[in-house]
């Protein structure tokens, strides 16, 4: 068995993104994330990296955009209203093709909010949040150990793709602790011809750039980029299937609220209620494929959410309103229980 | 196939969140599955602090605590707020040093042990939190009560190593209190 560590799912961010190879952290604490940058901090100078406290969460992007330029691993962390402020810098790093991994442990919005845990932040991830046409890979842990697992991803997949992957996770898993194992991290290098790292006039020099006055070039850019999106959309989602072999009810849970979920599908079970659980892992690209062959087998479908209801769009989009769907969620910082859950399992269950 | 739930309650530097560590590396030396979620909102900044461990032999669903087996509670506050929560045949330790109420519901099983004086009659002052935290061991089986030097080990730092004795003794002290 693989050797277990107790870690807060915070660190267990951090170290995982040390073991992926980034050595550039560039943050401005906020909680509850600040774990984060506080075990960068600790650790970054003993390895030969950079910790940086900028002196905003403005300035903190820029620099990633800037170390990603280089093709180096860099990341960033924050919380609801420090991601806000860095989605300027998200939007330039789409345009010029870079990759970055940007954390997100969630809080209560909007404003400033409170620093409980919510789930506020899907349509900011999933749907743009900066300006133009573009798109993040958005992966939402479950569990500490998939806090690192999909950190180790998302450097993968922000590599390969040349873009942004965002860890949207929240209050709870970011200060919860759990065993947790480094052993079967796979950490994939790719090639990045296209880095500016000095070309001692051996090779045409690299730029990275998102300005293109031209139009006709932009939409070339656009129309490029959205080939890429399709072939993530094609080839990357995904998901966890629990209970669904038979499911006649399905649960649509994501990060958190799958935990709360799960507990209420167990107890349904016991009462002898047909219910399953769809865990989107990526919420984008979002598991859309199985959400539709789910609506072929199961007569309702309900969207727990830490939030006023924003994934329970994407679960209509891609059920294609086959499904009744309704919203089982709390707001500001409160979690539904089980208890919540469960009841409306069995309202969907008398067909309300 | 066995899931134990248990809060502990009470005021910051009450040693809450670090009782909550040892039941969480115990278990974990145990090879059981748990999760360990501290009070991180107001209420902490506040003055009261609470941690939710969920030790089970499953995956742990959700690690926060809505009904708990076990709660401990360290201050009046504490208990007022999660007494009623407690899951019916579910026990209850108080230390009554600090906690003059009584538990009226007959559903739970509740002890009275007074932790804070029990902690400095015996020279150790701060630790009334593993007091109760070993009358909560003898209370629930969620982990066993031996190697409990070793999992100090897993996660004190060597220039504190020095503590763990005190903290052994006075986890028996709540195992043996009767």
């Amino acid at each position: 068995m693989a050797e277990k560590v107790l870690m807060k799912g915070n660190e267990a961010i951090a170290e995982a993104a040390i073991r992926a190879g980034c050595r550039h952290y560039f943050g401005y604490p906020i909680t509850p994330q600040t774990e984060i940058a506080a075990y960068m901090a600790k650790k970054m100078p003993k390895i030969g990296g950079v910790f940086l406290q900028a002196e905003s969460e403005i300035a903190s992007i820029n620099m990633v955009y800037g170390a990603a330029a280089t093709g180096m691993r860099v990341m960033t962390s924050s919380s609801s209203p420090g991601i806000s402020l860095k989605t300027e810098g998200l939007s330039y790093i789409a345009g010029s093709d870079v990759p970055a991994l940007v954390v997100n442990v969630q809080r209560g919005g909007p404003g400033l909010g409170g620093i409980q845990p919510s789930q506020s932040d899907y349509f900011q991830a999933t749907k743009g949040g900066g300006h133009g046409d573009y798109r993040m890979i958005v992966l939402a842990p479950a569990s500490v150990q998939e806090m690192a697992s999909l950190t180790i991803k998302g450097f993968n997949l922000a590599d390969k793709y040349r873009m942004t992957s965002m860890i949207l996770a929240d209050g709870t898993i970011g200060q919860m602790m759990e065993p947790i194992s480094f052993e079967d991290a796979e950490i994939e290098t790719y090639e990045k011809p296209w880095a500016l790292t000095g070309h001692g006039n051996a090779r045409k020099h690299n730029i990275v750039n998102s300005l293109y006055l031209q139009p006709d070039a932009l939409e070339r850019t656009n129309f490029e980029r959205y080939e890429k999106y399709a072939a993530i959309e094609e080839n990357e989602p995904m998901w966890e299937e629990y209970m669904m072999e038979d499911a006649e009810i399905c649960v649509v849970a994501f990060g958190i609220a799958s935990r709360v979920a799960k507990n209420a599908v167990v107890a349904a079970r016991a009462e002898g209620i047909k219910v399953g659980l769809i865990r989107p892992i990526t919420l984008w690209p979002f598991p859309t494929k199985a959400l539709r062959k789910a609506a072929d087998q199961c007569k309702r479908f309900i969207s727990v959410e830490l939030n006023m209801g924003q994934m329970i769009e994407d679960v209509r989009l891609a059920t294609e309103c086959k499904r009744p769907v309704s919203l089982c969620h709390r707001a500001g910082g409160m979690i539904p229980s089980p208890e919540q859950v469960l009841e409306s399992i069995r309202k969907a269950q008398k067909g309300e | 196939m066995k899931t134990t739930q248990i809060l502990i309650a009470g005021f910051g530097g009450q040693g809450v969140l670090f009782a909550g560590k040892f039941l969480a590396y115990k278990a974990m030396n145990e090879n059981k599955n748990l999760s360990w979620l501290p009070s991180y909102g107001p209420e902490m900044r506040g003055g009261t602090a609470n941690c939710s461990v969920v030790i089970s032999d499953m995956p742990v669903g959700s690690p926060i605590i809505t009904t708990p087996d076990v709660l401990i509670a360290m201050n009046l506050p504490s208990l007022t707020k999660f007494v009623d929560t407690v899951a019916p045949g579910g026990k209850i330790i108080i230390d009554s040093t600090l906690i003059d109420a009584k538990v009226e519901r007959t559903d739970v099983e509740v002890f009275y042990i007074p932790a804070t004086q029990m902690a400095k009659d015996a020279g150790f002052a701060t630790l009334s939190n593993m007091i109760l935290l070993g009358k909560a061991m003898a209370a629930c089986d969620a982990v066993s009560f031996d190697n409990l030097k070793e999992t100090f080990e897993t996660f004190i730092p060597a220039k504190k190593a020095g503590l763990i004795d005190m903290n052994c003794q006075a986890l028996k002290l709540g195992y043996d209190f009767t």
